[in-house]
C-alpha cells in the first residue's frame, strides 16, 4: 500500500514523501523519533501515522480467525443472522407477509408513491408499532421521524397510537383470562413520548441530522427505527447543480445504511414522485433520479390499483415482487376488505 | 462535503475533520422534541388545538377541529365552484373575536383575480352570524381586519410576502389567503423547468411561513384537463396486468389539479370542490388524520353550507378526480359568484 492513501493532512502527507517514505512498509519499519527528525514533523504527527500505517498493513495480513479478509463474514453466519433480524409489523397482515414479516432492522427501505396514497401514514404507523413490547411479539424500541415538509399531525400519530393500545389490551384481556399474563403498562401518551421528532428545514439541516444521528442513537440506543417523511422535498427545489445533489444523496444513503448496520435498527426513507419519459410515454417513478434509485437496499412503491391502495415490492435482495393491498382506517394501516385474493405474485 | 475534501483544503488531519462535522453538524441539527410536548403545546397555546374552525360541522368534525394551523390547506375547484366564497367566509371567521370561534386577528388577503367583494362578506357576516354583525361597529371592525392586497405580477406578489413574513407576529396575523396561486404563476412567460423552480421556491417559502408563525395559510388553485398522453401508472404496473383490470379512460370532462405532482406532494390538506350531476360537492382528497370523505354544498347568501354532516366515503381514484359535470347551469347564483 502506498503512503499517499493514508488518511493525513497534505502538508503532512507532502513531508512524508519527500522525505523519501513512499511505502507503508517503509513507515512502519522505523521509530517515531526517526520518522519524526527524517520527515521534519513533530514526534506526535510522527506517532500517530505509525500508529495509522499499522492499522492499515494489519488489516491485509491474514487473520486466524479464517476469514481471508478483515470483516469478512462467511455466508452461513449470516444466514443465521438474517433469519433472527426482528421486523416491524406495519399492522397490515397482507402487507406484513409480501414483506418477508414486516420492514426489516438493519436495511434501508424506500417506500414512495403518489400524494395521498399513505406514505405518512404508514410512517406514523411504524413509529408506532416499533414500540410494540416484546411480550406482544414486537420490538420495544423507540422511533426517530425526520420530519422534512411538516406533514407529521400529531393528532394523526394519537389516533393510532390510541388504537395500538387497545388492540394490545384486548389481547392482554385475552391472555390473562387464559394464561395470566400480566395487564399493559403502556398508554397512547407514552407512545408518544417516544417517538422523537425532528422537523428539518433545508437540506443542510437534513445533511446536518444524518451525520448527527450517529450520536444521539449512541445515547438513545433503543431506537429501533427511523422515518425520514420526505427525503425528497429539500433535494428536489433547492438544488441546482445536479452532480452535487446526486452525490450528497448517495452519501446519506451509505451514512443510513452504516447506521442502520450499526445499532440494528431499520430506516425507512419515504419519497415522492414524478413523472418520467421512458419507453415512449410518461409513466410515473419515484423522484431523484436514476442513481438513488440504486442507494437503497429495498424499494416498495404504494399505487392505486381500482378502488384500492397497494404496495408493490419494487426491489428487495431476498423478497419475490409481489403485491398486496392495504387500507388506511381510522386506526391506521389495515389489511382490505376484499383481501382474499390480493397477494399477488409476479 | 466529503471528508477527504475537507481535510485538502483545511489543511488538518483525519481526526480533527471528524469532529469538527460532528460538532458543526450537531449544531446546525434542528431539536429534537418528543411527538407528546408536540401535542401538549399544540393543545395549550393554540386556539382549538391549532384549528380554525370553517362552521362547516361535518367537515369541522372530520378534520379535527378545521384548517389546521402552520400548513398549506388547498382548495381546488372548476371555475364557479365555490372557492372564493369558501376563503372569503373562513377571512371572515378568522377576524371574529375568540368567543364566538373565531381568532381574533388580522387576515390577509391575496386577491389575484380581483374576486374578493366585501359587499359579499359583509353580507355573509349578517347572515350567518346576526349576533355578532349587528352589534354596533362590529362590521366596520371585522371587515378591518382584512387586509387585501391585489399583486400585479409574481414578483410583486413574492416582494409582498417576504415583507409580511416579518411582520405576521406583531401585526396579529392569523391566516393568510392566496386566491389564486395557479393565477399568479400562469402570468409569468417563463417555461417548464424555469417554471417549476420559481414554483418549488414559493412552496419551501409559504411551507415555512407557515410553520414558524403557526398561522393557517389557505391557497386556491384551478383546474386544467388531463393532457392525452399523461398517465399515472408506474412501468411494472403494465407488467402487473391485474385481471379485471382493464380501466377504459373515461371521458367525462376529465380534469385534474393544475400547478403539478411537485405541488400535490406539498399541499398538506387538499379539499376538492366539484360539481356532479348538478349537485355541488366538497370532498377531502388528501389529509393525514381523515378519511377521504364527500359532503354534498350549496351556496347560500350566508356563503358555502353543507347539506349534509354525514359525508359519503370516497374510494380509488374517485378521490382525486375532479368532476365538472353539470355545473355551468349553476353559475349564476345572484348574478354573481366565484
Amino acid at each position: 500500500m502506498e503512503a499517499w492513501r493514508l488518511p493525513l493532512s497534505s502538508s503532512i502527507r507532502g513531508k512524508l514523501i519527500s522525505a523519501g517514505y513512499t511505502s507503508l512498509s517503509s513507515i512502519s519499519s522505523v521509530s517515531s523519533s526517526d520518522l519524526a527528525r527524517d520527515a521534519n514533523i513533530t514526534e506526535d504527527e510522527a506517532f500517530e501515522i505509525l500508529k495509522l500505517a499499522n492499522q492499515s498493513s494489519g488489516s491485509s495480513s491474514y487473520n486466524g480467525s479464517g476469514s481471508l479478509i478483515n470483516g469478512a463474514k462467511n455466508a452461513w453466519d449470516m444466514l443465521h443472522e438474517e433469519e433472527s433480524l426482528p421486523r416491524i409489523t406495519t399492522s397490515c397482515s397482507d402487507l406484513d407477509n409480501i414483506l418477508g414479516g414486516g420492514i426489516s432492522c438493519r436495511d434501508v427501505t424506500e417506500i414512495g408513491g403518489v400524494p395521498g396514497i399513505g406514505k405518512t401514514q404508514i410512517g406514523i404507523q411504524l413509529s408506532v408499532n416499533v414500540q410494540i413490547p416484546r411480550e406482544f411479539g414486537g420490538l420495544g424500541g423507540k422511533a426517530i421521524y425526520i420530519d422534512t415538509e411538516g406533514s407529521f399531525m400529531v393528532e394523526r400519530a394519537l389516533q393510532i397510537a390510541e388504537a395500538c393500545v387497545e388492540d394490545m389490551e384486548e389481547y392482554t384481556g385475552y391472555m390473562h383470562k387464559h394464561f395470566k399474563a400480566n395487564q399493559l403498562q403502556m398508554k397512547p401518551k407514552d407512545i408518544l413520548e417516544n417517538i422523537f421528532y425532528f422537523r428539518v428545514c433545508s437540506y443542510t439541516e437534513q445533511i446536518a441530522l444524518v451525520n448527527h444521528l450517529d450520536k444521539f442513537i449512541s445515547e438513545n440506543k433503543d431506537v429501533k427505527v427511523v422515518i425520514v417523511d420526505s427525503i425528497t422535498f429539500h433535494f428536489r427545489q433547492d438544488f441546482d447543480d445536479l452532480v452535487q445533489r446526486t452525490r450528497v444523496l448517495s452519501e446519506m444513503a451509505l451514512k443510513f445504511m452504516k447506521l442502520a448496520k450499526k445499532f440494528s435498527l431499520a430506516v425507512v426513507l419515504l419519497n415522492q414522485v414524478t413523472t418520467k419519459y421512458t419507453e415512449g410515454s410518461f409513466q410515473l417513478a419515484l423522484a431523484l433520479g436514476d442513481s438513488w434509485s440504486h442507494s437503497c437496499t429495498n424499494r416498495v412503491i404504494l399505487y392505486w390499483n381500482g378502488d384500492e391502495r397497494y404496495a408493490y415490492i419494487d426491489k428487495s435482495p431476498s423478497l419475490p415482487s409481489a403485491s398486496a393491498s392495504y387500507t388506511v382506517t381510522s386506526r391506521g394501516l389495515r389489511n382490505s376488505s376484499s383481501s382474499s385474493k390480493r397477494v399477488k405474485m409476479m | 462535503m466529503p471528508e477527504f475534501e475537507l481535510m485538502e483544503l483545511l489543511d488538518v488531519g483525519m481526526k480533527e475533520t471528524k469532529s469538527a462535522v460532528a460538532l458543526i453538524s450537531e449544531a446546525t441539527s434542528p431539536p429534537c422534541q418528543s411527538a407528546r410536548s408536540l401535542l401538549e403545546r399544540k393543545v395549550e397555546n393554540e386556539h382549538l388545538s391549532g384549528h380554525l374552525p370553517t362552521h362547516l360541522k361535518g367537515l369541522d368534525e372530520t378534520l379535527c377541529g378545521g384548517i389546521p394551523f402552520g400548513v398549506l390547506t388547498e382548495l381546488v375547484g372548476p371555475p364557479g365552484i365555490g372557492k372564493s366564497q369558501f376563503c372569503m367566509k373562513l377571512a371572515l371567521s378568522a377576524s371574529f373575536p375568540a368567543a364566538y370561534g373565531g381568532l381574533d386577528g388580522r387576515v390577509v388577503y391575496i386577491d389575484v383575480e380581483s374576486k374578493f367583494s366585501s359587499r359579499r362578506v359583509i353580507e355573509m357576516g349578517l347572515e350567518s352570524f346576526p349576533e355578532v354583525f349587528h352589534l354596533k361597529g362590529m362590521a366596520q371592525e371585522m371587515a378591518g381586519r382584512i387586509l387585501v392586497l391585489r399583486p400585479t405580477s409574481l414578483a410583486n406578489f413574492t416582494e409582498s410576502i417576504q415583507e409580511l413574513k416579518d411582520s405576521i407576529l406583531q401585526n396579529q396575523v392569523k391566516l393568510l389567503v392566496i386566491d389564486s396561486m395557479t393565477a399568479l404563476l400562469s402570468g409569468e412567460n417563463k417555461q417548464g423547468a424555469q417554471r417549476q423552480h420559481q414554483l418549488g421556491w414559493h412552496i419551501s417559502f409559504l411551507k415555512s411561513l407557515a410553520e414558524f408563525s403557526r398561522i393557517p395559510i389557505v391557497v386556491t388553485n384551478q383546474v386544467r384537463s388531463q393532457n392525452r398522453d399523461e398517465t399515472s401508472q408506474y412501468s411494472f404496473q403494465a407488467k402487473l396486468k391485474d385481471g379485471l383490470q382493464e380501466h377504459t379512460k373515461t371521458y367525462d370532462s376529465h380534469l385534474v389539479a393544475a400547478l403539478g405532482i411537485n405541488w400535490a406532494h406539498a399541499v398538506t390538506i387538499r379539499l376538492v370542490l366539484e360539481a356532479k350531476s348538478g349537485q355541488r360537492i366538497i370532498k377531502i382528497a388528501k389529509s393525514p388524520m381523515s378519511p377521504p370523505l364527500a359532503f354534498p354544498f350549496h351556496i347560500t347568501s350566508a356563503g358555502i353550507s353543507l347539506l349534509s354532516d354525514k359525508g359519503t366515503e370516497l374510494k380509488g381514484p374517485g378521490i382525486n378526480t375532479i368532476h365538472a359535470r353539470g355545473h355551468s347551469d349553476m353559475i349564476n347564483f345572484h348574478g354573481e359568484c366565484s
